[in-house]
């Protein structure tokens, strides 16, 4: 592919950001309280601001209300995307105010957190939407002095002539709102950014330490009741017998609905209902598939090694490269299921009548999940509103909104507005989890050189999908098959942070790291070599969009500031490089020995995710990638017993804590690139850059997650 | 249900609750004092912690019965304005991702450092490890700590 720009599909762009001069309430905060975040000095509510297009609005005094499109997850896109905004749109950050929209399908695409593409997709459509609207301001100055609008210069929404006059964007925008936007308008050249490239603060800093109701699980309204639901215990079980007379005695519980498999306790607040729940007598019978973890590990290994594979990928000829072969290196990898456990557990706001449903709540997917409620309901699209809380994590569970269509179904049958919340028991077990999986990875070598690659996936539900079959190493290998099959499970499964790359990065990180040990090459030196040998075939390869020539870069930035090879005594380097969501990422993880045993103290990074929008946020989100890596791949642990899960909450399941945690030293490769994805790409590498570093330490390899198994109790 | 008098930011208020009814939802669904999160039920998190006579506790697993003639504190009554040295020092890092954690974190480490006002990295760690945050902002949190404690 041409390394200078990111590939961008047209029709993800903008659909039209129309100039409207009439009213158009978009995005309206629920929470008086989150206001004022960026400048709390000013009182954006009862300042009058004109609508521009559905991004922007100007009031008189100049200050400017930015909508912020795609939903939070803590990726950081309400800052983000507002900043390239407000950059075209040449107006001074501090006189900004961003605000969340609504789902607005007319005005914005792809309204969606997921993929770490809400920036790559936006890129062209933001800018735009602030050149326009700049580009009538000026206009309308250009009208009112009757000058051309070359004679024309703006700094910080001040729009000058030549004459030393001038005229803020507040005092424009009346006339501005009457003029026709342009088809097309000039863009900034990025050598000119004032705001993109600097450091901004989270926008809702100021509302998150305060304890601000930003999140679903915190709206409120009056009469609003609240819910619990009470589901199969496993996957394979159904409802046979209920017997809800102790639930209903509970002091607030109001109702009991039988739902579809499931039973929903109603009650006047959210301790009412888990009481509730908690009386419920149920009885469950087998119905379907009891499966447990035993169970899957053999049948992932017999995919492995069975017939039935789908080829996605196949260069040169794998069988002859074997059969010549002076050595032939085999290898497995394993990988449990792991839950989201977003920490804000899953919850959603449905007023449902005959007018329509009013939904309010944290979700990635807004207008999948507007969809799927109006097929639920039986009405028309347009009768579903959706208001987007911030989210307390997304990490892919909140793609899934299944827990928006039961709000909507149980206010649907009490006629009045419900507040759902899943009890941290709930959101554990009743997961769309990352699907177990396990690779199998075999490698010729002859004459000292690599000269045939065999990746085969086993994965329950769904195997890897889009070009990730077609990442490193394709293209730096002659022959080389990229093979999968998958079991069918009645457990559900779905994307976990870095869909399938979470897993498979490190398995052939690992991979390579033996290579090269097998080989008598230093691990760098080995990526290097590979990826050189890849840079033709990249080009000439439609189905490859990793930039080998980007990653050589951040392999030898991140050699370079970890001091790759001089570590002192007791400190034990592992290396790991991998492209995902257009980002090319390469890590060097830290490992010491301390007495009670190796801890990864620290992981150097270096990314090149093209531009930097805000360096401060997307420094954060490397940070949480790696640590989040470094916690799933070392105790991330989920089994099941008769379809039943191992862990329901923390007292069971390990996340990383701070003591475990590494310090994360981060740096970007300088770039004038469109900029590409943050907030999954960081994650893919970290386990095998710790992998690699532990052997080093300890002398063992790790085959399966999560390592502290081996490490610790092995 | 009984009626339970409780001290909260410096508010008397009379909740008419079950005994066992955990303090978190006395503050959340009953008094509308949102900032304090629910994420576990069960002590495992953090999210829930306020300050009870001045100690971090955990609000998710504390009874109302077991209240009374205390005083507690929440995010919402640490400062008026979001300026105690601690939420200062976390606007300083720009702790938060996604943010749900960060008030529980907050509350566990301006508690921590009444006790402890210059504490080592090691003091640090020990205290906030009771504090998930899914994100991993850990070693911002670890930072904003010590520079609360500079200021402090």
């Amino acid at each position: 592919m041409d390394d200078n720009k990111t590939k961008t599909s047209r029709r993800d762009f903008l659909k039209s950001s129309v100039l409207t001069g009439g009213a158009l309430c978009l995005g309206v905060s629920f929470f008086g309280s989150c206001k004022a975040d960026v400048v709390p000095e000013v009182d954006f509510a009862s300042m009058d601001f004109k609508d521009f297009n559905a991004y922007i609005k100007v009031a008189k005094d100049g200050f400017v209300t930015i909508f912020a499109p795609n939903p939070e997850i803590g990726q950081g896109v309400k800052t983000s995307i507002p900043m390239i905004i407000a950059e075209e749109l040449e107006v001074a950050w501090d006189k900004v105010y961003v605000q969340q929209a609504g789902l607005n399908t007319e005005s914005f695409t792809r309204q969606v957190a997921g993929g770490s593409d809400s920036i790559r997709q936006g890129w062209v459509a933001f800018r735009e939407a602030g050149a326009k609207a700049k580009h009538l301001l000026m206009t309308a100055a250009a009208n009112r002095w009757d000058v051309s609008m070359d004679q024309l210069s703006v700094k910080e929404g001040v729009v000058s002539n030549q004459n030393g006059e001038s005229l803020n964007y507040g005092e424009l925008v009346e006339d501005a709102a009457l003029i026709e936007a342009p088809e097309k308008v000039e863009l900034k050249n990025p050598k000119n950014f004032s705001i993109i490239g600097t450091d901004k603060f989270n926008v809702d800093l100021n509302g998150i330490v305060q304890g601000k109701p930003l999140f679903g699980i915190d709206y409120k309204e009056e009469g609003m009741q609240y819910a619990a639901i009470l589901r199969a215990p496993g996957f394979g079980y159904k409802l046979v017998g209920l017997d809800d007379a102790e639930a209903k005695k509970v002091s607030g519980v109001i109702d009991v609905l039988k739902l579809e498999n499931k039973i929903a306790v109603i009650a006047s607040n959210t301790w009412a209902a888990f009481k509730g729940k908690d009386k419920l007598k149920v009885e469950w019978k087998p119905d379907g598939n009891l499966e447990s973890s035993d169970f899957h590990s053999k049948t992932l290994r017999d995919l492995n090694d069975g017939k039935k594979l789908e080829t996605l990928r196949k260069d040169g000829d794998i069988v002859q490269a074997f059969q010549e072969a002076d050595q032939l290196i085999e290898r497995s990898y394993e990988a449990p299921f792991l839950p989201h456990n977003c920490l804000e557990p899953m919850n959603f706001f449905a007023d449902v009548t005959d007018a329509g449903a009013r939904m309010v709540g944290p979700i990635q997917t807004p207008e999948w999940t507007q969809s799927r409620i109006a097929e639920l309901l039986k009405i028309d699209k347009e009768k579903v509103t959706i208001e987007m809380t911030r989210m307390g994590g997304g990490f892919g569970r909140r793609l899934y909104g299944g827990f928006a269509l039961e709000a909507a179904e149980i206010s649907k049958i009490t006629r009045t507005p419900v507040l759902l919340v899943y009890t941290r028991e709930d959101d554990m077990t009743q997961g769309t989890y990352r699907p177990a999986s396990r690779y199998k990875i075999a490698a010729s070598v002859k004459n000292g050189e690599i000269t045939g690659y065999h990746l085969k996936e086993a994965a329950i539900n769904r195997n890897m999908y889009g070009a990730i079959a077609h990442f490193f190493p394709a293209g730096s290998i002659e022959n080389l098959q990229v093979d999968v099959a998958k079991y069918e499970s009645n457990i559900t499964t779905g994307a976990w942070r870095a869909p399938y790359t979470n897993f498979l990065a490190y398995a052939e990180q690992s991979f390579f790291d033996e290579l090269a040990e097998i080989l008598g090459k230093d691990p760098v030196d080995l990526r290097i070599e590979l990826l050189e040998k890849a840079i033709k075939n990249a080009e000439e390869d439609e189905d490859i969009i990793y930039s080998p020539k980007r990653m050589i870069e951040c392999i030898k930035l991140v050699a370079e500031k970890a001091n790759w090879g001089k570590s002192s005594n007791n400190v034990f380097q592992g290396l790991s490089a991998y492209f995902s969501h257009r980002t090319h990422v390469a890590e060097i993880a830290e490992v010491e020995i301390l007495d009670d045993g190796p801890k990864v103290s620290k992981v150097y990074v270096a990314v090149d995710c093209g531009i930097v929008v805000n360096p401060l946020g997307a420094k954060n989100q490397i940070e949480g990638g790696v640590i989040d890596g470094v916690g799933h791949a070392m105790f991330g642990e989920f089994a099941f017993e008769d379809g039943v899960p191992s862990a329901k909450n923390f007292n069971q399941y390990q996340l990383i804590r701070m003591k475990d945690a590494p310090e994360v030293e981060v740096y970007f490769v300088k770039s004038t690139v469109d900029p590409t994805g943050l907030g999954e790409p960081s994650l893919p590498p970290a386990g095998g850059a710790i992998a690699n570093a532990l052997y080093k330490a300890t002398g063992k390899r790790l085959y399966k997650q999560p390592f502290s198994n081996d490490l610790y109790k092995g | 249900m009984s009626a339970f008098l409780i001290e909260v930011n410096g508010q008397k208020y009379s909740v008419d609750v079950d005994e066992d009814t955990p303090l978190l939802w006395v503050l959340r669904d009953h008094l509308s004092l949102l900032g304090t999160k629910y994420g576990c039920g069960i002590a495992q998190c953090g999210a829930c912690t306020i300050h009870l006579d001045g100690n971090a506790t955990r609000s998710c697993i504390l009874p109302i019965s077991q209240v009374q003639d205390k005083k507690v504190t929440t995010i919402e009554g640490l400062s008026k304005n979001g300026d105690h040295p601690v939420q200062k020092a976390w606007k300083e890092m720009d702790v938060p991702q996604c943010g749900y954690c960060q008030a529980g974190q907050i509350m566990t480490a301006s508690a921590f450092l009444k006790q402890n006002s210059k504490p080592s990295d090691e003091e640090i760690e020990d205290a906030m490890h009771g504090n998930i945050c899914r994100c991993g902002t850990y070693s911002r949190i670890k930072k904003a700590v010590k520079i609360a404690s500079n200021n402090s």
